[in-house]
């Protein structure tokens, strides 16, 4: 059997999570404390992978990185084509779990006491200082969450990359995509083994993304029930 | 002067417009919730920028409208102790404290951090986080942090407030600890009456955005400038009032009237009286030509675990439509005395006690 769907569906999934969660992150960073406009227009455009159809998504990305798309004729010069290649799968999942990843980390920093920010400044603390050491750890629970969802999605991803990526196997067939053909091509045995894989791979992070969050907070278990009691 | 405040902010409801000067010792803020003390301290540590004005600390001017200083929270070594504390819940005491010293060398920064710890009394305590510290531990930590930056300044935002009563006395008395042997101005923002009079030396009353008093708290205690400063400092009983002649007015609102100490060349409008400078006068010391002395009927009463607040009507027996003229407040002991004894009792306004306000 071919595993490289497995490998493929891994490094993409992942890749796409670590970059969602950067450029995640920092737009909910710039995001914070501004208003106007501007933001407000800011804001539909970096949601707007949420809402749209995968398959819209994926047409966008054509025309954007194509040969006569802005993005694909800059590549271009420096010999890169990201079309019909293994990172367009990238590409094609972090834009669509991006929205995720932004919200969910926005959410989480507003949910931070201003008042211990504000605690941090006084101390002397710079302002990266206070997101890297307060705001940041404070609220990586929401991250987490904005996190899990971003990879799931990317995991699951198939309307955009089939578009924006095809179907090559062995460079660009994730397991969503491999599942699609084996049902297409009648290959019904072949469909349940991708599905328990993708299954037990969901499985599997999900678990190990929360215990390590777990062993990253003690604090906040102890703050928590101090809360309750 | 360490403290030079002058400016003005508006806020949704007001402009907070103040200006003093202020020196070493602990400076109450005393005003009702909404009366801007709190953005007066933010606006002093640099979290909030002022319209207009210049703030100066310790000779340094830290904001200054028109030459266009604004120095930032984080430069201005202002030490703050929020309401609710406002500790880094995922660092331990030790790191909470230690936050403002990381450009120390580690021995050293150990070392203060074990001094500070000392100096508040949570020795023992470093490495829990805060959520395993009592209320007050925290505040102690709080105040550890504030510290540790050797402030020029240190303000605290209702230290007391989130604190469970039988714990206050005890850190409050620490907290004046702290405030004897700190070397700085202090500010104390609180709405508590009896906690600006013990922590505080000088008053600084702030209503609406305006300061309404400023100075030593016993003058403002004794004299305050105004009916609202008198409510402020826990006054209740005011009457309307107009002079009569220059020893005697007549309080509108009460129905009778009062010799007072000479108030020639003043305007009167209101006159007050503290309820627990009201005197029963019992009937054997009645027999002189007592002044300001009124006979009182019972309108109502209210208990506190040592204290009743006698609701008292003048002149004549209450009735259902006519609200209470005074309020007494007396120690159950003396109240004991005469509860039995008929009515009407008798009260005495003593002229030395009288309130008179301008206003």
């Amino acid at each position: 059997m071919d595993w490289s769907p497995l490998w493929i569906s891994l490094a993409t999934s992942l890749l796409a999570t670590a970059i969602t969660l950067v450029a995640g992150l920092t737009a909910a960073v710039w995001r914070e404390n501004r208003t106007g406009p501007g933001v407000a227009l800011a804001d539909g455009i970096l949601l707007l992978p949420l809402v749209l159809p995968p398959t819209v998504v994926g047409f966008l990305l054509l025309l954007l990185f194509g040969r006569n798309g802005p993005l694909g004729h800059l590549l271009m010069k420096f010999g890169a084509v990201v079309v019909f290649s293994w990172p367009a799968t990238i590409v094609a999942a972090a834009v669509v779990a991006f929205p995720l990843m932004y919200l969910t980390a926005r959410g989480a920093l507003e949910q931070v006491d201003p008042h211990i920010l504000e605690a941090a400044r006084t101390l002397g603390a710079s302002e990266w200082r206070v997101l890297r050491e307060v705001a940041l750890p404070l609220a990586w629970p929401g991250v987490l969450a904005g996190l899990v969802l971003s990879f799931a999605r990317a995991l699951g991803e198939f309307g955009a990359t089939l578009m924006f990526a095809g179907d090559i196997p062995g460079r660009t067939e994730t397991i969503p995509l491999a599942i699609y053909f084996a049902v297409e091509s009648g290959e019904m045995r072949r469909a349940f083994i991708w599905c328990g894989i993708d299954l037990a791979v969901s499985f599997l992070l999900l678990t190990a993304l929360y215990r390590w969050t777990k062993a990253r907070t003690p604090w906040r278990a102890r703050w928590m029930s101090q809360d309750a009691a | 002067m360490p403290l030079e405040i002058e400016f003005q902010k508006s806020l949704r409801e007001f402009t907070l417009d103040v200006s003093f000067h202020g020196g070493d010792e602990p400076l109450a803020v005393l005003g009702p919730s909404g009366s801007g003390k709190t953005m007066l301290l933010r606006v002093i540590a640099g979290l909030e920028r002022p319209d207009r004005g210049r703030i100066a600390l310790n000779g340094r001017v830290v904001f200054d409208a028109a030459r266009h200083i604004h120095v930032p929270a984080r430069e201005r070594r202002v030490g703050v102790l929020f309401q609710h504390y406002a500790l880094f819940p995922h660092r331990t005491a030790r790191e909470n404290i230690a936050f403002g010293l990381h450009q120390l060398a580690l021995a050293e920064r150990e070392a203060r951090v074990k001094e500070l710890a000392q100096r508040v009394h949570v020795t023992g305590l470093e490495s829990r986080f805060p959520g395993e510290l009592s209320g007050g531990e925290q505040q102690r930590v709080a105040l550890a942090r504030a510290l540790a930056i050797q402030p020029e300044a240190l303000l605290l935002d209702e230290a007391l407030t989130a604190l469970d009563t039988h714990l206050r006395s005890q850190v409050e008395q620490q907290l004046q600890e702290t405030l004897d042997t700190f070397d700085g101005p202090a500010l104390l923002v609180t709405h508590n009456i009896e906690e600006a009079y013990r922590l505080g030396r000088k008053l600084l009353v702030l209503t609406r955005g305006k300061i309404a008093a400023f100075g030593d708290k016993e003058e403002i205690f004794r004299h305050p400038p105004s009916v609202e400063v008198a409510r402020l400092t826990g006054c209740k009983n005011f009457s309307r009032a107009r002079a009569i002649s220059s020893t005697e007015i007549e309080a509108l609102d009460w129905g009778c009237r009062l010799r007072v100490p000479d108030v020639s060349g003043k305007t009167v409008n209101h006159v007050g009286i503290r309820a627990h400078h009201l005197d029963f006068v019992e009937a054997h010391d009645r027999t002189g030509a007592n002044e300001n002395v009124f006979p009182c009927w019972l309108a109502r009463s209210s208990e506190t675990p040592f204290r009743i607040t006698l609701f008292l009507h003048l002149q004549t027996p209450p009735t259902s439509t006519t609200p209470p003229h005074l309020q007494a407040e007396v120690f159950k002991e003396k109240w004991a005395r005469f509860r039995n004894s008929p009515l009407p009792w008798h009260i005495r306004l003593s002229p030395e006690s009288l309130l008179l306000f301008p206003d």
